[in-house]
């Protein structure tokens, strides 16, 4: 029984990490319907960030956080601003394209600069925050990622449902010529998204640093994981990123700990196709209201 | 300018993809507190010249290539709706077009993103004040209303924005007759009681003429005939083409009545 406890937990935050990946994701394909297949390198780049400031420049922990955060979002509004803004309007396969390429180069930046091998944060989690319960352990990380993640998954449901600024931001990805007519600044509202998404991306990113440790391959390849996770819970939904992130991170756990290590990464996706079996647009996907 | 214009079209052309000319030497006036409607049959031009006031041709590669619109001492021709639409013009769309998913009164608040930040609990019982069925609709999503719901949805999303010059196009389409009565005399008192300046493209035009005070008439990217709103009404032409009576009093035919029955194109 405990130990099933400790899987449970283990599972939810890992859920909360890869609902908090996928949030990015979805933020930007809801506003402007571009896969951004430069995810995972936007999580390492905030990884880094904050590899760099926290242990390079000694910055106290929370500073070096909050200006990473700062950065990071900075850095969303430039990449919207310089590299997508010129595209708007063009095919959908050439801006796709450009986060492959954006994506290639920002792992090659890093590369260069942290080179391939594993960095680590200095420990800074109190020792409190370790759960124990009986004979089950629950380390302070996990504990941290649950917490992290619901503040932030709260925050920006708030932000969607009743914030005036998340409003017109809906009111962009549901008609955009409608949005515009009524004087919402569409292009404002890419460039916040993608500050948004890469803020995000760099919360996690820190999260998997602290976990795993900090390598530019496996950070940006647990950014591939947002993809089981926003089909699995439908590209355009923000509740379907996080049930979808929770699915998956449970599932990872637990066959991990039932059935064998060496499923723990495929299980998620027979149980995908499996569900896109049944709903094509993913548990939450929107299914087109016709009655207009 | 004169003082009591509101806005002035002068001889505009416009064109899309750089090729295709729609509009030719097109001129207008606006007055202050005035309601004109702008009539014509299909591909007359007159979504166009609405939208080269509000800034709307860009995302279609449409462009003003000759000619001037000058509102309030702006120069506003091929200016971007963010901007046109700061000045206080706000255009509702030809057939409605709600944000499905977001609920009546989230579709509502869009339309303070011109004055993002300040209050709009005013405006929002203003609009319910006009548009009474909505309050009971307030929480469903907008993609489920009806036609004559989403009339009153993008009229109210469009006040919302407290605009100075509303350009409505096509409010009747496809309503019921009852309907359409009750929305043309809801926009006759938002113009009286608001003070809000008018622009109305209509098919409908009869009821169009009956409240507006002065009257154009397009055919083939140009305006071919203007004059006050009763005088049109009683143009032998206008009346023989437009309103579907014939000298003789009978309907002519169907095609020239302009159905608006007519499912657009993109519906
Ligand atoms: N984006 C575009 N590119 C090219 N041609 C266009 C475009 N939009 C409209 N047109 C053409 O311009 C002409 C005028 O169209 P417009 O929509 O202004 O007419 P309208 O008077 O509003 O007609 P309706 O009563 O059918 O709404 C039509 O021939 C139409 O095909
Ligand atoms: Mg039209």
């Amino acid at each position: 029984m405990e130990f099933f406890f400790q899987i449970l937990i283990n599972g939810l935050s890992l859920g909360f990490l890869y609902a908090l990946a996928a949030l990015g994701f979805v933020m930007i394909f809801k506003s402007s319907s571009v896969l951004n297949f430069a995810h995972g390198e936007l999580m390492a780049i905030g990884a880094f960030l904050f590899l760099v400031l926290s242990t390079w420049a000694n910055l106290p922990i929370w500073l070096a956080f909050l200006i990473t955060l700062a950065g990071s979002f900075s850095l969303g509004f430039i990449i919207e601003r310089f590299f997508l803004r010129p595209l708007i309007g063009e095919a959908l396969i050439e801006v796709i394209m450009l986060t492959v390429g954006l994506a290639i180069m920002f792992k090659g930046l890093m590369l260069f600069v942290f080179g391939g091998d594993i960095h680590s944060y200095p420990e800074f989690l109190p020792q409190a925050l370790t759960l124990h319960w009986g004979a089950v352990e629950v380390p302070g990380v996990n504990v941290a990622t649950f917490i992290v993640g619901l503040i932030f998954l709260g925050l920006f449901g708030f932000f969607f449902k009743y914030s005036s600024q998340g409003i017109y931001m809906r009111s962009v990805a549901d008609n955009q010529p409608a949005a515009m007519a009524l004087g919402v600044h569409v292009r404002r509202v890419f460039a916040i998204s993608w500050a948004i998404a890469a803020l995000v991306c760099a919360m996690s990113g820190i999260v998997i640093g602290i976990i795993n440790g900090i390598n530019v391959h496996e950070v940006s390849a647990i950014g591939l994981k947002v993809f089981p996770v926003v089909i699995l819970g439908g590209l355009d939904s923000i509740g379907g990123a996080i049930i979808g992130g929770l699915i998956i991170g449970l599932l990872e756990t637990f066959t991990g700990g039932y059935i064998s290590t060496g499923l723990r990464e495929v299980v998620p996706y027979i149980v995908l196709i499996m569900i896109l079996m049944v709903k094509p647009y993913g548990l939450f996907g929107l299914v087109e209201i016709e009655r207009v | 300018m004169e003082n009591n214009l509101l806005l002035q079209i002068n001889n505009i052309s416009v064109v899309y993809s750089d090729v295709i000319q729609i509009l030719k030497a097109v001129s207008l006036d606006v007055k202050k507190g005035k309601i004109v409607s702008l009539l014509g049959s299909n591909g007359a031009g007159k979504t166009t010249t609405l939208k080269s006031i509000s800034g709307l041709l860009k995302p279609e590669n449409g462009k003003v290539t000759e000619g001037t619109i000058n509102y309030e001492g702006h120069n506003i021709q091929n200016s971007a709706p963010e901007i046109v639409t700061r000045l206080g013009i706000i255009q509702v769309m030809e057939g409605r077009q709600p944000f499905k998913y977001l609920t009546v009164e989230e579709n509502l608040r869009v339309g303070t993103a011109t004055r993002w930040g300040k209050p709009y609990k005013k405006d929002l019982e203003l609009v319910y004040h006009y548009f009474a069925p909505l309050v009971a609709r307030k929480h469903s999503l907008a993609g489920y209303c009806s036609g004559g719901e989403l009339q009153m949805l993008v009229m109210g999303r469009a006040l919302m924005a407290q605009p100075r010059l509303l350009l409505l196009d096509e409010p009747s389409l496809g309503l019921a007759p009852l309907l359409v009565k009750e929305i043309f005399e809801i926009i006759k008192r938002v113009n009286q009681e608001q003070a809000t300046t008018l622009m109305l493209v209509e098919q409908n035009a009869n009821m169009a003429l009956q409240i507006a005070d002065f009257g154009y008439v397009m055919e083939n990217g140009k305006i071919v005939l203007e004059g006050d709103a009763k005088d049109l009404i009683e143009n032998p032409d206008v009346k023989e083409f437009y309103l579907g009576v014939a000298a003789t009093g009978a309907i002519k035919t169907y095609k020239d009545v302009k159905s608006y029955k007519r499912r657009k194109r993109w519906l």
